[in-house]
């Protein structure tokens, strides 16, 4: 029986200011499916006494244990389409309290293919909670959610082994799977890692000391989760605070509104605002409006300064003797989260702290091999793969590594095409120190990525189901190549392709070449049959557009009939084309059919969409 | 003890969040609503959006759907608290429904809630263009809610789609949309229903009064209790209003909204009855009664 049921009963009072100074921890669970986890929160709902009675008829009622049980995880397995399933898909918040402390869970898929949900639900997560089958012991996958765990800096690690009472309680069997699993992420970033025996189905050592297991002397899941200290993992030392808006209700009042990433702020402190490097000392702290004698991470206050700089929404509040890295460059760990894979050539927005500005990933140094979990190969990057990736900005970012400072040492990725969150990124310590002089240069620099084209390939075959292509029509005059040329363009128009034909009306050769280039870069099927006489011409334009972007066709229509439509025009000096894509004769083939022809090619070079 | 040595009270530390919430979607937004049900739920919301931004008052409207069946008590307590802060109120009615009579009487209670509020939500959002609309809602109230972002993507039916969205991670929010697209935004989200109660303690937030028991006239139907708020009430044959000591856990359409009796006549009496009681909090309200997992459908299909 709680104490504060009690007093809740005999002092509600006292209860309530009691209870108004508890702490919030906010914890993730994640485990292989069939590890237990669903059942492990129900447990900890129902033991702590979170579970209404009307919520536990609801679950007795949809519980199909064999032993005519409660199933514990149907109280947090909520969406039908998971029930369904009988697996969690996405992340779920669940919230229970106890006299010590109140609690937000994280309850994350642990299967690979939803790393995406686990890196969310550990993304503010001060205590990680992995499951482990003490009859499977440490797997690969537990491995994967420990190194995620710390990739996403969550302090405190506890691992539960679970369904002990399938292996008699053994001491022997836990004690094998904590040696493996602490010699394994001895070489992670966790503050602390402690592991507890534990039975979620029969309630063992999750709430209470168990019988079952005298041999254990430690805390129980609960006890720890009550105890384990957390004040210290926020960065209290490193002023940071990016500005959210500017309060101006009045001409008395310049508030510059914001929540503190990390250290704390005082009436007095001489703060830098960046990028313009102007500082000022604090005039004022304000919280709600009301003066306060100080704040620190993480409250939402508003600072007001002694002079009147220029300070906007997007720029960053420090201390002048303690400043972040200023960069356009930054090298981070990825987590890919979305179905489309990374596109080098594409730029994306990156929304870090308050600024969102645009950004193209320049490198994949690597890609994690989630299997051995070292670098491996960074060709492509897509849906779940954590990538070392090297990205450039348009404008400087006010960093910090994320290992010191979760706030400003990380970032999302935006696709501004579909507007979702593609990727979650962790900075990495930057390279040593800069100085004044360099920091405040580098606020004003230029853009990191080099001025080119940000719209990739990719992209434009998303948008205009087509790859570009410049397809080139050879041959005699009078072969019917422009002919030619205009029925193509008009067959792939009426079948929804983009295409157009490159007018020779006042162009020379290389204005030919360049309009070919860009309509091909372009994305559109771009059509030209101008005099190509020389096979030399034709390898310059291979040159310029890229071979694997020319379809050359050659049209040998008989001479003499060439000759005979066009009697006044040169024939001297061609050279017929040595290996032609495709070669018709426009004498015995019909129009509509090397049109066919030409299409049904192009198809078979991957030129176009594959229908669904 | 020195300023970077503080420690935080879970309610702090919610309130903080919150604030930052808000402000960034404020930030963010061309055009956003604060939609205000007249509950404590949006009473502490509101009180958020004030604190966020005083000195000044929120740089945005706030938005009460009427469905014309709320208590008459709701209706005063709004109006004086927009008056008393300084709010900019919006008041909508589904017009058309308004003219149709639609009620909780002839209609159903699914039928009218949702010609009444669904829809009149979304023909609210509609004609304001509005392109962010915060919400009261918890996830602790409900199942489906507890998957639920905190910046929740709408498509242009405003419908929300569970197994599509997006990652939400940090205090790093995505607010980028389309024209015609909206994002609701829920700054309670990680706040449960005792954490209300005790930050309306702590910050003396002002609420309405049919919170707290009062003798009230009621009929009991189905096992529970309805107020007889006005002259509108069907009674049925034999039903003889009673005047019983009661209360309400959540506040709607008076005719949806069960009260449970009770001797609560402040907050904090409120409160120990509430953790003594054995029942969750929606209990009180019959639109979830339809079908398991109904919340789930009227949220995929625009409720809040």
């Amino acid at each position: 029986m709680s104490t504060d049921a009690q007093l809740i009963r005999s002092d509600i009072t006292a209860y309530l200011s009691k209870y108004e100074q508890k702490e919030l921890l906010r914890f993730v669970a994640v485990g292989s499916v069939d590890d237990g986890k669903s059942t492990l929160i129900g447990r900890l709902l129902h033991d702590t006494g979170m579970v209404y009675e009307d919520q536990l008829a609801a679950v007795k009622a949809a519980s199909k244990m064999e032993d005519g049980g409660i199933d514990f995880s149907l109280l947090t397995d909520g969406l039908r389409a998971e029930r369904e399933q009988g697996i969690t898909i996405d992340v779920a918040y669940r919230y229970f309290s106890t006299d010590a402390r109140k609690f937000i869970i994280a309850d994350t898929p642990g299967h690979i293919q939803y790393t995406r949900n686990m890196v969310t639900g550990a993304s503010t997560a001060n205590v990680g909670i992995i499951l482990i089958d003490a009859r499977l012991g440490v797997l690969q996958q537990s491995r994967r959610h420990a190194f995620i765990a710390s990739l996403l800096g969550i302090p405190h690690l506890a691992v539960c082994v679970n369904k002990m009472d399938l292996v008699d309680y053994d001491e022997q069997v836990f004690d094998r799977i904590v040696a493996e699993f602490k010699a394994f992420a001895a070489d992670l970033d966790f503050k602390d890692v402690t592991c507890f025996p534990i039975s979620a189905l029969k309630g063992v050592n999750i709430v209470e000391a168990a019988a079952e297991t005298p041999w254990y002397l430690g805390p129980n899941v609960l006890q720890y989760l009550e105890t384990v200290e957390i004040h210290d993992d926020l960065n209290r030392v490193d002023f940071r605070f990016p500005v959210q808006c500017v309060l101006r209700p009045n001409l008395n009042y310049r508030g510059f509104a914001g929540q503190i990433a990390s250290g704390f702020v005082e009436p007095g402190d001489t703060l830098m605002s960046l990028p313009s490097g102007k500082t000022s000392q604090v005039k004022a702290v304000d919280l709600g409006g009301v003066p306060c004698d100080g704040a620190a991470v993480p409250q939402s206050v508003s600072i007001r300064l002694e002079d009147e700089i220029d300070v906007s929404r997007g720029d960053m509040l420090v201390k002048a003797d303690n400043l972040p890295r200023v960069t356009r460059t930054v090298d981070a760990h990825v987590v890919w989260m979305s179905e489309a894979p990374l596109d080098t050539q594409k730029s994306y927005l990156l929304k870090h702290t308050t600024q969102t500005v645009r950004a193209q990933v320049m490198k994949v140094r690597a890609k994690i091999d989630m299997d051995t979990l070292e670098d491996g190969d960074g060709s492509s990057v897509g849906l779940n793969d954590i990538a070392k990736v090297t990205i450039g900005c348009t404008r400087a970012l006010y960093i910090d590594a994320y290992k010191r400072n979760r706030g400003t040492g990380s970032f999302i990725l935006v696709d501004s095409l579909t507007n979702n969150t593609v990727a979650s990124g962790m900075i990495e310590a930057p390279a040593a120190g800069q100085d004044l002089d360099a920091l405040l240069r580098e606020t004003r620099a230029g853009s990191a990525i080099e001025p080119k084209t940000q719209v990739s390939p990719r992209e434009r075959f998303d948008r205009m189901g087509q790859h570009g292509a410049t397809v080139w029509l050879t041959g005699l005059p009078g072969s019917g190549r422009w002919a030619l040329a205009y029925a193509l363009e008009r067959r792939l128009f009426d079948e929804g392709r983009t295409a157009t034909v490159v007018d020779p009306t006042g162009n020379d050769f290389q204005g030919i070449l360049s309009a070919c280039k860009a309509a091909t870069d372009a994305g559109f099927i771009t059509i030209c049959a101008y005099d190509s006489y020389q096979r030399d011409k034709r390898h310059v334009l291979r040159g310029r557009v890229g071979t694997e972007r020319v379809l050359h066709v050659y049209i040998n229509t008989d001479v003499a009939i060439c000759r005979e439509r066009r009697p006044n025009a040169n024939f001297d000096g061609f050279e017929p084309p040595v290996e032609p894509d495709i070669t018709v004769a426009l004498d015995t083939v019909r129009l509509g059919d090397a049109v066919d022809f030409i299409v049904d090619q192009l198809g078979r070079r991957g030129q176009f969409e594959r229908p669904d | 003890m020195h300023i970077d040595k503080q420690r935080l009270t879970h309610l702090q530390q919610l309130e903080t969040e919150s604030i930052h919430i808000i402000r960034e979607a404020a930030a963010e937004f061309d055009n956003p609503v604060m939609l205000y049900s007249i509950g404590k739920d949006s009473g502490v919301m509101a009180h958020l959006a004030l604190k966020a931004f005083a000195p000044g008052k929120p740089p945005f409207p706030f938005m009460h759907v009427d469905t014309t069946w709320k208590f008459s008590d709701m209706i005063r307590f709004r109006d004086q608290y927009a008056k008393d802060n300084g709010i900019d109120l919006l008041v909508h009615t589904n017009q058309e429904g308004k003219a149709a009579d639609i009620n909780p009487f002839d209609h159903g209670s699914a039928h009218y809630t949702n010609v009444m509020k669904t829809d009149g939500l979304k023909q609210a959002l509609d004609k304001y263009q509005f392109d962010c609309a915060f919400g009261g809602a918890r996830r602790d109230e409900e199942r489906s809610r507890a998957k639920e972002r905190i910046f929740s993507f709408r498509d242009d039916h405003h419908q929300w789609d569970p197994k599509n969205q997006r990652p939400e991670l940090w205090n790093a929010y995505n607010t980028r949309i389309r024209k015609g697209e909206s994002v609701r935004v829920f700054p309670l989200s990680n706040w449960t229903e005792l954490d209300v109660w005790l930050y309306i303690l702590r910050e003396d937030i002002p609420i309405v009064p049919l919170y707290l028991a009062r003798p009230r006239p009621v009929v009991e139907r189905d096992g529970t209790l309805i107020m007889v708020d006005d002259e509108r009430m069907r009674l049925h044959e034999g039903e003889v209003p009673m005047t019983m000591s009661v209360r309400f856990r959540t506040l709607g359409c008076y005719p949806l909204s069960g009260a449970v009796e009770s001797e609560a006549a402040d907050v904090a009496s409120v409160v120990q009855e509430m953790l003594t009681n054995t029942f969750s909090e929606r209990q009180g309200r019959l639109i979830d009664f339809d079908e398991d997992g109904s919340m789930e459908r009227k949220k995929r299909d625009g409720y809040f």
